[in-house]
């Protein structure tokens, strides 16, 4: 990512739109909905061998075991570039993810 | 209600070839409730008759060149939606809704997408909602032979039955087949006193809509209806498409509605030819309605009330190919991740 990407920000995506996190910024900061987001995404990318990291509340790394990493600007560019690392689709309709994500 | 609501609505026009979308187009033009509106229609060969039969509206419409919306013209949509804005913004005349008008054989998805996607239509209009003509005399047959008829159908907000004076066939079954395919779309008869109200004017992200409208936007009731009375032979559908409603007790939690929702379309957005809802969200007053379009998702709406005492979530997905009960488990399970939020935070 450039510096100029960092500066003017990345476009807003519809998870993260005026109407959906903002309406709660009362409750909960927006800083802490975003490690949120991060952690929960991550319990989905553990299936795939990968893992996301915030940058700085601008952008995401998204990194495999191999140490492997890639920037993203935006949320919506999240499952494109896992599905790269991993040369897999990432299907959540997937039963073995399911099964994953069932509460041990 | 949302800053969307100030965005200039547009209303698409669909349905097969000869399905009489011009003729409802004309009458709707016609009543005092579509002043101030442009229209867009897509010419289909040689003759562009449907400008004829719009002349008297001629000062607002530009016409696209030529083939189909879905796969050529999309940039033209695009370009003629930019086109109307700056002379709108310059001035040149006023208009505060726009109709689209298809052509028979367009697939409406692209249309759609080109609404919700394009980096400069999108912060200057939404989409008001999709109305399809259905011709009671051809209908059932287009539905059996032609993909884009089924598409048309399925993605209706509002479904218009043409020529049913006419009609040799069985009305009744006809109107089956739609409800089977879309039994949240209301079915209107051409020949009946439509207005542009009914038709066109109320939408979700008006601020002078009623609930009632929010309930027509997901009718769960007319789904589990069809569930009740309905054999779901999915193979009768040509390309496999399918409409239902699912419904969650309790709330759902936005973050991991998120991430699934964006997981699901782009694993599989091009089978998830509609997809919308009311949710019930942690932590938010009212339901919140989303709509998305294949890879696409509208900014969602925080609605302030519910339109019935119903608080469960209700999503409505219309699919190619795709199972209910693989849907519903994926969506509970990615739920379910949010169970321990304060830990997982």
């Amino acid at each position: 990512m450039c510096g100029l990407c960092g500066i003017l920000g990345p476009d807003e995506h519809w998870t993260d739109s005026d109407d959906s996190l903002k309406q709660r910024a009362g409750a909960e900061t927006r800083r802490r909905e975003r490690a949120y987001q991060v952690a929960l995404t991550n319990r989905v990318l553990g299936h795939y061998g990968l893992k996301m990291a915030d940058w700085q509340g601008a952008s995401f790394v998204v990194s495999n075991r191999t140490g492997a990493s890639e920037v993203i600007d935006h949320f919506a560019a999240l499952w494109p570039t896992a599905e790269k690392m991993t040369k897999t689709v990432c299907d959540p309709l997937d039963p073995g993810l399911i099964a994953a994500l069932e509460p041990t | 209600m949302s800053r969307y609501a100030g965005f200039l609505p547009v209303n698409v026009i669909t349905g097969f070839l000869g399905s009489g979308k011009t003729t409802l187009l004309k009458r709707l033009l016609e009543s005092p409730d579509m002043a101030d509106t442009a229209v867009l229609i897509n010419e289909f060969g040689e003759v562009g008759l449907d400008h004829h039969l719009l002349e008297q509206v001629d000062e607002n419409i530009v016409m696209l060149q030529s083939g189909c919306l879905c796969c050529t013209i999309r940039d033209d949509l695009a370009t003629s939606m930019r086109d109307l804005w700056e002379r709108r913004a310059a001035g040149e005349f006023g208009f505060r809704r726009l109709v689209v008008e298809t052509t028979g054989l367009a697939d409406p998805a692209p249309i759609i997408y080109t609404l919700m996607a394009d980096p400069v239509i999108r912060y200057h209009f939404r989409l008001g909602n999709i109305i399809t003509t259905i011709d009671a005399v051809n209908g059932l047959q287009q539905l059996d032979r032609q993909p884009e008829s089924v598409k048309q159908a399925a993605v209706a907000d509002r479904i218009v039955l043409t020529k049913t004076d006419i009609a040799d066939d069985d009305e009744a079954a006809l109107r089956d087949r739609l409800r089977d395919l879309n039994p949240a779309a209301p079915i209107f008869l051409a020949q009946e006193k439509l207005t542009a109200k009914k038709l066109l004017t109320s939408d979700l992200y008006d601020p002078k809509s009623k609930t009632r409208e929010v309930a027509h936007w997901i009718d769960a009731e007319a789904f589990a209806a069809d569930d009740h009375h309905h054999r779901h032979d999915v193979n009768r559908h040509a390309g496999d498409i399918r409409s239902f409603c699912l419904t969650f007790d309790g709330s759902l939690d936005w973050t991991a509605f998120g991430i699934w929702l964006t997981m699901l379309l782009q694993a599989h957005g091009v089978d998830v030819l509609r997809v919308k809802g009311l949710l019930n969200v942690k932590g938010m007053p009212g339901p919140v309605a989303i709509h998305g379009v294949q890879h696409v998702v509208h900014p969602p709406v925080h609605l302030k009330r519910w339109p019935d005492d119903d608080r469960r979530s209700r999503i409505v997905f219309i699919v190619r190919g795709l199972e209910r009960g693989a849907i519903e488990a994926s969506l509970t399970a990615f739920n379910g991740l949010a169970q321990g939020r304060d830990a997982a935070a």
